[in-house]
């Protein structure tokens, strides 16, 4: 437990009669890439979202870097180090790709009204390294150029990797992808799982991935965790996940293992 | 002929990036500074300078309500109260209201010994905008929890109790605070006094001044420069990004880290600011501040200019703010005298005033969706449509995006 990132404890989330995680216990080892996989409606995302502050677990706690963040709301749990991408695109299309950066940059900059209007040197420097951060960002998640179109009019892949770059901006300790190689053709995957390999050792990350097709994270993942029905059926290296009964039955359906 | 012009746009081009930039915004703004002194010269169509004064104070409201609407993407449908707010506070702070207390800061051409609050009417409008400032975040933290209608339907709320209040505010526990429906008049002139009239030269007091009109116009613009200056400034900045990604994407903004509610409430108090100060102004110059003017009509008025001129965009509410503002004041009654004259029978477009202003918005609805001039990203978005249009329909049929699974 002393060197986990994350560590979440008996995680528990009731919609009505729906138990979407039933008392799930879940750590993530710093520096390490983490998988959480499970068949559809398995409550991946539910997971996800309790872990950054969209919903409040019914109960249970979440453990980050030693603070509890159990029912903080989403800003405040950014500001700690928990960046995301969503499971759905949802940049803001209207803005241009540096601007949905800028914006992830928002808790680590400091001007405040008074500033924006009067614009002091202090003002005028930060957002100039701010500019100079994003562009390089754009460029080192694989977009080095279109910087300043809007976000809806970017292609599908450069979407992804400008949510990427986005999440990035926030400088978390923590990275969440959610099925972020959803859509993607297979070449594109590969590249996008060398490139989230590499966080780690690039730039200090640990990430946490969310998927439902196993062949993806299996390469590039230390552990993997197996949800269905909102409960962890295993847990274990990629290779002893793949021999687990339970894990083949879930996505093979029963009397795959007969 | 032609090689004349070619010439003159060549050299045009040659000049530096800057006067190329700043010459349009320039000649505009001299036009505007001197207009009350040409416009006696323009055919009758357009606005008399008094009216002039009228259409920069409720531009100034609709930039205010542009950061709420525009920018944070917050529907409020009672701006209203902050500009009645902005005009009692004037009122209440420079005129013989509160005659049970003898006050006098820097007022001009009343006698020391007249009771009530009397404070310097630029004093005034700086609390007055303050004041509201704080109204706006007192009405937006309970409030600015909710999300898209709810938002609405609460502000339309605040919209009808504030001026419900101020009309019947004549008798708390025997306080007159509002002097009812007969409003609070008249307010101190705002003017610089006799001592800098003297050194300076500067107009000792406005309202007995021969030039009454032509100072209260330039010092309107002024406040409406101010405005442009803080709304650009804002748009550009840390916040200005936050209140468009909560625009664009509430929840998404909040994972990017950004705190919701002070973001909200900071483009609630900025909105409010304007409001305050426009009412306040606006009130000076009539001299007065009557219920009368705050109906929840009005709400919806400046709402019109910001959706006529294009949400977000700063100089597309300058045009639709002083469009519908003329036509409000000076507009329709031409029109309906000019009617009348053709017809030669009786005709009272004013009468029809929001069937009109109705007519206006179906239309920039269906034809200009993003208002007369767009917002700049918006624009880029448009111009690119025009392009690729067969992209852009398939776009609209297929947007799954807003849910997250």
């Amino acid at each position: 437990m002393a060197d986990n990132l994350l560590d979440a404890i008996q995680l528990r989330k009731e919609f009505g009669g729906l138990v979407a995680s039933n008392n799930v216990d879940f750590a993530i080892p710093r520096g390490s890439i983490v998988s959480l996989i499970g068949p559809n409606g398995a409550g991946k995302t539910t997971f996800f979202n309790m872990l950054t502050g969209v919903y409040k677990p019914t109960a249970g706690r979440i453990l980050f870097d030693g603070e509890d963040i159990t029912g903080k709301p989403p800003h405040a749990i950014t500001e700690r180090g928990i960046g995301r991408t969503f499971q759905n695109i949802r940049l803001f299309p209207l803005m241009t790709a540096v601007e949905n950066v800028l914006v992830g940059m928002n808790c680590r900059l400091r001007g405040g009204i008074i500033g924006a209007i009067i614009r002091p040197p202090r003002v005028r420097r930060e957002e100039k390294l701010a500019r100079e951060r994003a562009r390089e960002l754009l460029a080192y998640s694989g977009l080095p150029t279109r910087h300043t179109e809007l976000a809806r009019s970017l292609p599908y892949g450069d979407q992804r990797r400008l949510e990427v770059a986005r999440a990035l901006a926030t400088e978390p300790k923590l990275l969440l992808l959610d099925e972020p190689t959803a859509g993607m053709n297979p070449q594109e995957t590969a590249d996008f799982i060398g490139f989230v390999s590499r966080l780690p050792d690039d730039r200090g990350l640990t990430v946490l991935l969310i998927e439902h097709d196993m062949k993806v994270v299996m390469g590039v993942s230390d552990r993997v965790t197996v949800l269905e029905y909102g409960e962890k059926i295993a847990e274990g290296t990629p290779g002893e996940v793949q021999r687990n009964e339970r894990v083949i039955e879930a996505y093979l359906g029963k009397g795959a293992t007969e | 002929m032609s090689t004349a012009r070619a010439t003159f746009t060549e050299r045009w081009r040659q000049l530096p990036d800057v006067v190329q930039r700043l010459a349009l915004p320039a000649l505009v703004l001299l036009l505007a500074i001197l207009y009350p002194w040409y416009f006696g010269g323009l055919p009758g169509a357009f606005p008399a300078v008094e009216t002039a004064v009228i259409m920069l104070i409720f531009t100034v409201m609709a930039l205010g309500l542009n950061v709420v609407v525009g920018y944070a993407g917050l529907l409020d449908l009672g701006y209203v109260a902050f500009y009645a707010a902005g005009a009692y506070v004037a009122a209440w702070l420079a005129s013989v209201q509160f005659e049970q207390v003898t006050f006098h800061l820097g007022s001009i051409g009343i006698v020391d010994t007249l009771p009530g609050i009397h404070i310097s009417i630029w004093i005034v409008l700086v609390a007055a905008a303050l004041f509201t400032t704080i109204v706006g975040v007192l009405i937006g933290l309970p409030t600015l929890r909710l999300r898209g209608d709810y938002l609405a339907i609460v502000t339309l709320g605040f919209g009808e109790i504030v001026p419900q209040v101020v009309r019947n505010g004549d008798d708390f526990g025997g306080f007159d605070l509002t002097h009812g429906t007969f409003g609070i008049s008249p307010i101190d002139s705002i003017g610089f006094g006799n001592t800098l009239n003297d050194t300076l030269g500067l107009p000792a007091s406005y309202q007995t001044s021969t030039n009454r009109a032509e100072l209260f116009y330039l010092t309107a613009l002024a406040l409406l420069l101010f405005t442009v200056f803080c709304s650009v400034r804002l748009r550009d900045s840390r916040l200005g990004r936050a209140w468009i990604a909560i625009r664009e994407d509430e929840t998404a903004a909040a994972a990017m880290g950004v705190p919701l509610m002070r973001t909200k409430t900071w483009s609630y108090a900025t909105g409010a600011f304007f409001g305050g100060l426009a009412g306040a102004f606006y009130a000076v110059f009539k001299s007065g501040a009557f219920p009368s003017d705050f109906f929840f009509n009005f709400s919806i008025f400046i709402l019109c200019m910001v959706i006529l001129g294009g949400m977000g965009s700063v100089w597309g509410v300058i045009v639709g703010g002083l469009v519908l503002s003329y036509l409000d004041r000076e507009g329709l009654a031409k029109v309906g005298s000019f009617a009348s004259d053709v017809l030669n029978r009786p005709i009272d477009v004013p009468k029809y005033a929001f069937g009109v202003y109705g007519a206006i918005i179906v239309a920039m609805m269906l034809f200009r969706p993003a208002g007369m001039i767009p917002e700049k990203r918006h624009r880029l978005e448009i111009d690119e449509g025009v392009e690729s249009a067969a992209v852009a329909s398939a776009e609209q049929g297929g947007d799954g995006r807003r849910g997250d699974g």
